[in-house]
């Protein structure tokens, strides 16, 4: 049984709908990160969850019980928030202990878990000093400890670590995993940032304006992208599209200005099916002018420093390659595309839904020296 | 904007000493006069400069206003609308600002509106609420029709009454009940982040919980402001205790008392007037709220400015 269950979950404030029916199962001890832009109601799923706001319409369920007429603190969760939101006059021990206090646990029991519970997040030496006078980094853990210290089933997270720096960020992101892992608590993440997502989340729900786009695991939500959507949106550089139409005949999908792009497997589409071809940078390659199946030109290229960004303009479309070699390319030279046809992504151009195709066996790419 | 230029420092200085002369002029009069003996105080060019006087002046003065118990009076009035004022603020701005129900907007402009009514200009229904503080419910129930219904099924005449004069019911509530401290709470409460709440229910803390743990630790300095504000204001009413007031003798409040002392044709009786008593009384007069507002500065100004968040 899940341990979160969300059906047909809606939420409007006034007459604006945030969220239109979502659903989403989430079990026991997962890690799940719920992933979108801003804006899109991630934040709102989460109170939802959480009791900080009623649900118009649906119903959720955490632990076989259905919570919709419940307090947040009859729910067993805890949260963690952006902005950390600590007490600013207590403690940091105050602040971790403040929810067993309100739940009247002894005063000896509470110093005991608060004292252990500091020391499993690094805390201990800060106990006595108040919120304004930690790092950012450091309040970071407080609320993380504050959270941990009830012992929740679900645990919670808005955005945690989007007011940290880059590094920190990482260091935190790897704690929160590992704190994970020992708990076993089920654990519900928000962010925007699809790295975040990609390295903690077990399975990844993708959202856009207020629905789920796909749910899985970071790998299916990757390599196998249900719309045009979620395509664009993980993996960075961004995936490339091509519009063009299904031709049976050649076996592949025609651009509009008449190139032929062959695929590996047919689709069951008819003739003439109005398609997105999609093509990770990653997995373009560039090939001398005249060698690739397309042809464009150099735009500009940006050096990321273990690789090569190539921007190139394709019939007035920005197309990006990402490369290892550093080759001399000034802008505007011609150059060719090679699109493997096993990297190959389809979308139906109307609905923007993912079209199946049958991967062969991967084959051995021909290798191919690139020059100038 | 910081501007450091010597010229405007003189000029900035210079300003606030002549503020300081004006503010402190009369004061210093009053010391003086305090300080010589009647007919000193009353021979033709002023005194500038302080007697030997002041320690029998404050005798006469204090035993001919009855100052003991008048202070004690004047104490317990004062203190009573600080409490008052501090909880009822602190408690309507809470339900302003954290909660929502039907009317929260027409309730806080009701509030609103009020803060155009002081005390002065509503003195005489003021007054009739104060000499029955039940007299609204009884118009209701007359207009109603209710008393009448009662009288004709029980036979019992319905007269409620309270009568608030001549109690110290009577000066306080009409003090506490104004909307000043309700404003600077609620201005406070607003910049409280919505996460904060969140996470004390998330803490498992319900609305008063909320409001003893975090609220009130959080506004101290505030609440420091408004206790000094309400003391002041209640110290130095004049009005109103004037009016709710005819047992002097067990009720009378300072300022009253030492308005007596002021000479006027009726006190004096053609006499020689008393400055000299009556700037004596005003310096002991003075003494409580300088007292407060020294002890309370820091705090005062903290919560006036409202930096440290
Ligand atoms: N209390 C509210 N009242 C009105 N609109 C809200 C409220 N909370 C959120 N919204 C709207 O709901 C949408 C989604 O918000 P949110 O869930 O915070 O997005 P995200 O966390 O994904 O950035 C936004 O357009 C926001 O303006
Ligand atoms: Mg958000």
């Amino acid at each position: 049984m899940a341990e979160i269950s969300i059906r047909k979950v809606s939420k409007t404030f006034g007459k604006t709908t945030v969220l239109g029916g979502v659903d989403l199962d989430i079990f026991n001890g997962e890690f799940v990160v719920i992933l979108g832009p801003s804006g899109c109601g991630k934040s709102t799923l989460l109170r939802l969850i959480a009791g900080l706001e009623e649900i118009s319409a649906g119903e959720i369920a955490i632990a076989g019980v259905v919570v919709n007429a419940l307090e947040p603190r009859e729910r067993g969760c805890a949260m963690v928030f952006q902005n950390y939101a600590l007490y600013p006059h207590m403690t940091v021990a105050q602040n971790i202990g403040y929810a067993l206090k309100v739940a009247g646990v002894a005063r000896a029991e509470r110093q005991a878990r608060v004292e252990a519970t500091a020391k499993s997040v690094g805390l201990t030496e800060y106990l006595d000093r108040k919120p304004g006078q930690l790092s950012g980094g450091q309040r970071q853990r407080v609320a993380m400890a504050r959270a941990i210290i009830r012992e929740p089933r679900v645990f919670l997270f808005d955005e945690p670590l989007s007011n940290l720096d880059a590094k920190l960020r990482v260091q935190m992101r790897h704690e929160i995993r590992r704190i994970h892992n020992r708990i076993g608590a089920t654990s519900v993440f928000v962010t925007h940032d699809q790295h975040e997502g990609m390295t903690l989340a077990d399975r990844l729900v993708v959202m856009n304006k207020g629905s789920i786009e796909q749910v899985g695991t970071p790998a299916e939500v990757h390599d196998r992208p249900a719309s045009v959507y979620v395509a664009g949106f993980i993996g960075s550089p961004a995936m490339n599209f091509l519009p063009g139409q299904i031709s049976l005949v050649r076996r592949g999908v025609l651009l509009e200005n008449g190139t032929l792009i062959p695929l590996a497997q047919m689709p069951v589409l008819e003739d003439g099916h109005l398609v997105q071809l999609g093509i990770r940078p990653e997995h373009a390659r560039l090939t001398p002018r005249g060698r690739g199946v397309i042809e464009a030109q150099v735009d500009m290229i940006e050096d990321l420093g273990a690789q090569r960004l190539c921007n190139l303009m394709f019939e007035d479309m920005p197309f990006c390659v990402l490369i290892e070699a550093r080759p001399p390319l000034p802008a505007g030279t011609p150059v060719g595309l090679d699109i493997p046809a096993e990297h190959i992504h389809l979308f139906d151009a109307a609905s923007e839904r993912r079209i199946e195709i049958a991967l062969p066996l991967p084959v051995a790419a021909p290798a191919e020296a690139l020059t100038g | 904007m910081i501007e450091r230029t010597p010229l405007l420092n003189i000029a900035t200085h210079l300003i606030l000493l002549c503020g300081l002369v004006l503010i402190l002029t009369p004061i210093w009069l009053a010391f003086v006069a305090a300080t010589h003996t009647l007919q000193a105080v009353n021979s033709a060019p002023v005194e500038l400069w302080p007697g030997d006087q002041l320690w029998p002046n404050l005798r006469e003065a204090w035993a001919q206003s009855d100052f003991g118990p008048k202070f004690v009076n004047t104490l317990i009035v004062a203190i009573g609308v600080v409490a008052g004022k501090v909880t009822l603020a602190c408690i309507t701005a809470f339900s302003l600002v954290f909660f929502r129900f039907r009317f929260r907007m027409l309730i806080f402009w009701m509030i609103f509106i009020t803060l155009m009514l002081p005390l002065e200009v509503r003195i005489v229904p003021t007054y009739a609420v104060a000499a029955n503080a039940l007299s609204p419910f009884q118009t209701i129930l007359d207009v109603t029709g209710i008393s009448r219904l009662i009288q004709a099924v029980s036979g019992i005449e319905v007269s409620l009454e309270w009568n608030l004069l001549n109690s110290y019911a009577g000066l306080i509530l009409p003090l506490v009940a104004t909307a000043t401290g309700t404003f600077l709470y609620r201005q406070f409460f607003l910049t409280i982040p919505d996460e904060l709440v969140e996470a004390a229910r998330m803490d498992g803390a319900g609305p008063l919980r909320f409001l003893w743990d975090v609220l009130i630790p959080l506004s101290k300095t505030n609440i420091a402001a408004l206790a000094t504000i309400m003391f002041v204001y209640a110290w130095n009413q004049y009005l109103w205790p004037l009016l709710v007031v005819t047992d002097r003798a067990a009720y009378g409040m300072v300022v009253v008392q030492l308005s007596d002392l002021v000479p006027d044709q009726m006190t004096t009786g053609g006499g020689t007037p008393t400055w000299h008593l009556a700037m004596a009384a005003t310096l002991v007069v003075m003494l409580p709220p300088i007292a407060i507002v020294i002890l309370m500065q820091r705090w005062f100004v903290r919560g006036l400015i409202n930096t440290d968040k």
